[in-house]
């Protein structure tokens, strides 16, 4: 007879830890997500009550799979009772079922990946993707997902359930792409994790700049997809969230203003994250030609590692987005290569720069822009110019305390001639 | 977290069916909650009688009055109720999804709000 209290506990324990790989392997033993939900809450129902009885098994993943499997088989059974159809699929899985499933590492980190993939499929849309990868992936609770979008939970569970009927409907097959097809599907599963991260980083609107639980579960992510397909730029884009996410104390004041990253105490930044992101991008960098998410990277690494702005290497942060701009050419990174041109050889080269873009209409609704634009100004001196541009700016930012930023900025300029 | 799960049946689904139908049905229903039952998601369950049997009662002024029929006069009336705990609103509403009733009509599925006592003077 084992502690009940004890096993409970190791049964939330096992949960939070083997949940997500139980899950992914149910999907492909069962070929269903619905299906495979179903076994899932039913293994843990099963434990609930045996585990405590019997002790916890030895291989608790693998007495999880195999319950949950004939938990399904068994439902599949009853159902055949009233519709015929699924007589032929219960006998299927019984067959299947006779012979065991041997559960290696190797296996259950494929079905990991397959699951990724899957929720990360293309025919379905970013939104939907970052929602079914935060549940289904992360474990995270419909209603949590939603309070961490500003959403509301029936959206977002809508969301869940259209896209779940999208994979059955359209047979979206339950797998890893192959060799030609990976690096195109990689990309939309490191876009997703991204986007959930700049949700958490740099939240798009609301009272408070950083949302850190998004951005712990995209980093939790990339770890995992890292280790499961080390990818550069997989490694690329863990490394890059590392680094953005060694800062996160220093952006903001107690009381959630912004910090600019020239005022910022680099003493608070976190060198063990940097540490980390700095090895990954030298190892993404290692591997072969480098993408987009590794060159940004490498930029954050510079910027991490250069004890103040001063001591920035400027000139080899141009020279990365020059990269940059080759392997993933855009008009934000045209901008922050503008930038970092200001800081190697004066502000009035940045602003001609920043001009090109901005006379494009590229981003003349992108508020840090304007902000950037009317830094520069001020630094010539042009004051009335400046002023333009931070009010520029201030009608297009969205959230609360880079409002107040730019505020602050307008009323430290100097007065001009009255 | 709790749910309810609030059966509206499809009044003439319904009507048109046999009395060995409408048998089916409840067999198949008593089912559902054993298998609600089985899987821990179960708390209660209950079917009501139909809304010509309700009496809406309320106090004004502190009188009481009591009307025959149900409260509101719409087309759908509520059935039954199956309370679920569940882990999120996803894995309520696949459960509501195994609710026969489901296929004759609708499963409203709402999240069951904790009410915390009010503590005069600390309103926020």
């Amino acid at each position: 007879m084992s502690d009940d209290t004890s096993v409970a506990g190791s049964l939330e324990a096992i949960y939070r830890q083997d949940s997500r790989k139980v899950l992914a392997t149910l999907i492909r033993l069962l070929g269903d997500f619905e299906r495979a939900e179903e076994g899932l809450a039913d293994a843990f129902a099963v434990a609930a009550t045996q585990w405590p009885r019997d002790g916890v098994p030895a291989n608790p993943f693998a007495w999880l799979v195999s319950a949950g499997r004939f938990r399904a088989i068994d439902r599949l059974r009853r159902q055949a009772r009233h519709d015929a159809s699924l007589k032929d699929l219960a006998m299927q899985f019984e067959d299947e079922a006779a012979e065991p499933e041997t559960l290696s590492d190797e296996t259950i980190a494929d079905d990991q990946l397959r699951l990724i993939f899957t929720c990360c499929h293309p025919a379905l849309t970013p939104d939907a993707q970052i929602a079914l990868t935060l549940r289904e992936v992360c474990g995270l609770r419909t209603e949590d997902i939603a309070a961490a979008f500003l959403t509301s939970a029936p959206t977002i569970a809508q969301r869940i359930v259209r896209a779940k009927a999208k994979i059955r409907d359209e047979c979206i097959p339950y797998e890893t792409p192959d060799k030609n097809e990976l690096p195109k599907r990689l990309e939309y599963v490191l876009r997703a994790i991204y986007l959930v991260f700049n949700e958490g980083y740099s939240a798009s609107s609301g009272a408070s700049v950083t949302r850190p639980d998004l951005s712990g579960e995209a980093i939790r992510l990339a770890r995992l997809l890292s280790a499961l397909l080390p990818d550069p730029e997989a490694l690329g884009l863990l490394a890059l969230m590392l680094l953005h996410e060694a800062r996160r104390a220093a952006r903001a004041t107690a009381t959630g203003e912004v910090i600019l990253l020239e005022d910022q105490d680099r003493s608070q930044w976190d060198g063990r994250l940097i540490g980390e992101g700095d090895a990954l991008v030298k190892r993404a960098f290692a591997m072969r030609e480098v993408g987009s998410y590794t060159i940004q990277a490498a930029i954050a690494a510079e910027h991490a590692c250069a004890a103040s702005m001063a001591a920035t290497n400027w000139a080899k942060i141009v020279n990365l987005y020059d990269l940059l701009m080759h392997a993933d050419p855009s008009p934000v990174a045209e901008l922050n290569r503008a930038a970092a041109v200001a800081e190697r050889d004066g502000p009035e080269a940045g602003l001609l720069l920043i001009d090109a873009v901005l006379a494009r209409g590229d981003l003349a609704d992108y508020y840090p822009a304007h902000a950037a634009r009317a830094e520069l100004c001020r630094r010539l001196g042009r004051v009335e110019e400046a002023r333009n541009a931070y009010g520029r700016a201030l009608a297009l930012a969205r959230q609360k305390p880079v409002g107040d930023l730019l505020k602050r900025q307008i009323a430290e300029l100097d007065p001009g001639p009255t | 977290m709790k749910y309810i799960c609030l059966v509206y049946p499809d009044e003439e689904i319904f009507a048109s069916m046999s009395e060995a139908e409408q048998g089916r049905l409840v067999n198949e229903a008593l089912d559902s909650d054993e298998a609600l039952r089985r899987s821990g998601n179960y708390v209660d369950a209950n079917a009501l009688e139909l809304p010509e049997s309700a009496v809406s009662v309320r106090v004004r002024d502190g009188k009481l009055s009591a009307t025959d029929g149900p409260f509101a006069e719409t087309k759908e009336h509520l059935s039954g109720y199956i309370l679920i705990e569940a882990r999120d609103l996803n894995e309520a509403i696949r459960l509501a999804g195994t609710i026969p009733m489901a296929r004759l009509g609708t499963i409203e599925v709402r999240p069951v709000r904790d009410l915390e006592r009010y503590e005069e003077g600390f309103a926020a």
